[in-house]
């Protein structure tokens, strides 16, 4: 299928990653036209794109920017580098290849937020891509594209928490407490740094930004679905023959991906079981998948949900008690520990399901691990509680031989 | 013992400090420099962090003890990550963490009697499509085996 690459147009040129390269491949070209354009015009232009967020939610990145409207300044944008959820890997392609996309995609941001500076969030793991970064934001300093006439650009480097991926446990983090999740607010309202208006965006949401600018909402709108316009760089793991990042339009069949660009399942097994958006989206059987297309639309039909675009693929030898199991130990060990029954209800959880693992189950191990996942479910501050939940009762649900 | 920042690093802190609006927000970029230093975090660079940052030492351990990356405590020369979370895990993380167990003669979080190396199991380390994955003193290693493993813990240990 053809299409633009909105995020990895550059990523196959040697050395991409420097300034020198990336401008003569047109990174910075229209930036100083742009800049000299009303921030709402650019807003509504981001408006007009019907971008949505890439970091799971999927929210529309023009009314969040909106909430900034009749904000007080300073006011902030923070760049969500974080990326923790198992199954996504894409992000540090972008920070790999083309930094300096990101850095105008965050300086055309700014412009439009009226943003006095923006900090960028990198997970502590990712040193490699935390020192590349550090170099292109000090090339662009160096050449003037940073500095005294721009907003100001840090790099903060978190230390290993998953949770520091949820917006709210992100600014906590970046003001030096330890990352945990705010309460929500009632109303729709920006996040706060410091007291002051902050946006979040994903890396990806805000490297789409040039495109958008450049080629015009309509350019965007013309790839996708209706209700997800544009692209997105999803991902593929587990037993797939080719594991990667691909930019793709959204609203692709999720089998006609596994199979073009994955390379089918390895060894030529059959297919058993598909998580489409990391970790924390609901598991698909081969039987749901089959019709499921790639968009936020289309896979809440198939009964999950697009979340980062990061697919985990399983094949027919894959015991779905032992998948579950790993991943109870994943959400064990990130839970922050903040609110009842999310840190108590994983660590419970986590060791029934070990116990079934190991052929040793309580007698009640199924009642009581729905009875965990209704208990956990919209009675914790942020998401991470209710999307144990699901994990939970998407396995017990799609395959429930395993767990008798 | 005191602690004292590189100047290098005292050169980064004066820097930062006009990018935040509170020194409590320069507890991650000083306990990192703290870390990088020493290795982990003493309770001497504890001390020296809630200086520069107006705050106590309790109010800095506390922060330092969310973060699964500050080590409280001495660790060995090299530190040995295996991711073991799910793509990582289907394919063979489980007989990577076996394997180096028998070979170190430690179990998961120890370090060896020699001081050499540290193992641990670790969450997912967003290199999905390299699994299984494993880290060595920061630095990913893509795709790894017993065998190719083998081979990295010999030249990491020369």
């Amino acid at each position: 299928m053809s299409h633009d690459l909105v995020v990895s147009a550059r990523f196959g040129i040697a050395n991409s990653h420097t300034l020198i390269v990336a401008q003569a491949h047109g990174a910075y070209t229209q930036l100083s036209t742009l800049l000299a354009q009303p921030p709402q015009s650019l807003v509504q232009t981001v408006i007009d794109s019907g971008l949505r967020g890439k970091g799971g939610g999927g929210a529309p990145t023009g009314a969040k920017w909106q909430l900034l409207e009749g904000q007080a300044k300073p006011r902030y944008l923070v760049v969500n580098a974080d990326e923790s959820e198992p199954g996504t890997f894409k992000d540090r392609h972008i920070i790999e290849h083309d930094p300096h996309l990101l850095i105008e995609g965050i300086l055309l941001s700014c412009h439009a937020l009226e943003a006095k500076a923006a900090y960028i969030y990198m997970r502590g793991e990712y040193r490699f891509w935390h020192d590349r970064l550090q170099s292109a934001l000090d090339e662009a300093y160096g050449a003037g594209i940073l500095g005294a006439h721009s907003c100001d650009i840090t790099l903060h480097r978190g230390a290993g928490a998953y949770i520091c991926g949820e917006k709210s446990a992100l600014l906590e983090s970046l003001e030096g407490y330890r990352g945990q999740p705010r309460l929500k607010p009632h109303r729709p309202e920006p996040e706060w740094l410091w007291g002051r208006a902050t946006i979040v965006n994903n890396v990806e949401t805000i490297a789409s930004i040039p495109y958008i600018l450049y080629k015009g909402a309509q350019a965007y709108r013309a790839m996708g679905t209706k209700e997800s316009a544009g692209t997105l760089l999803f991902g593929l793991s587990g037993h797939v023959n080719r594991p990667g990042v691909y930019e793709l339009p959204f609203g692709m069949p999720l089998l006609e991906v596994i199979e073009t660009y994955g390379g089918g399942i390895r060894d030529g097994r059959a297919l058993k079981a598909v998580i489409p958006g990391g970790a924390s989206t609901p598991v698909l059987t081969a039987e749901q998948a089959k019709n499921a297309t790639l968009s936020y639309e289309g896979m809440k039909l198939a009964g999950s949900a697009l979340g980062t675009g990061g697919m985990i693929i399983m094949d027919e030898s894959t015991s779905m008690v032992d998948a579950l199991d790993n991943l109870l130990a994943f959400y064990r060990h990130e839970s922050c520990g903040q609110c009842t029954p999310c840190r108590e209800g994983t660590h419970w959880a986590s060791s029934i399901v070990h116990d079934i693992a190991r052929r040793q189950p309580r007698s009640d191990a199924l009642p009581t691990l729905k009875n965990i996942a209704r208990t956990i479910n919209g009675q914790t501050i942020c998401v991470f509680g209710p999307a144990v939940a699901d994990v939970i009762n998407g396995f017990l649900r799609n395959f429930p031989q395993e767990f008798a | 013992m005191s602690f004292a920042l590189t100047p290098a690093h005292a050169q980064r802190l004066e820097h930062l400090r006009s990018r935040y609006e509170t020194p409590r927000s320069l507890i991650l970029p000083l306990l990192w420099m703290a870390q990088t230093q020493e290795g982990y975090l003493s309770p001497e660079a504890l001390a020296f962090v809630a200086h520069e940052t107006q705050l106590c030492v309790a109010d800095v351990t506390s922060v330092a003890s969310f973060y699964t990356m500050f080590a409280l405590s001495p660790q060995g020369h090299h530190t040995i990550e295996v991711c073991g979370t799910l793509s990582c895990h289907l394919n063979g993380a489980s007989q990577l963490i076996e394997a180096l167990q028998k070979t170190l003669g430690i179990t998961l979080g120890q370090t060896t009697a020699d001081g050499a190396f540290t193992l641990k199991k670790v969450e997912c380390m967003g290199a999905c499509h390299e699994a299984p994955v494993v880290v060595i003193d920061g630095v990913y290693h893509a795709r790894q085996n017993v065998q190719s493993l083998t081979t990295l813990l010999e030249e990491t240990r020369s």
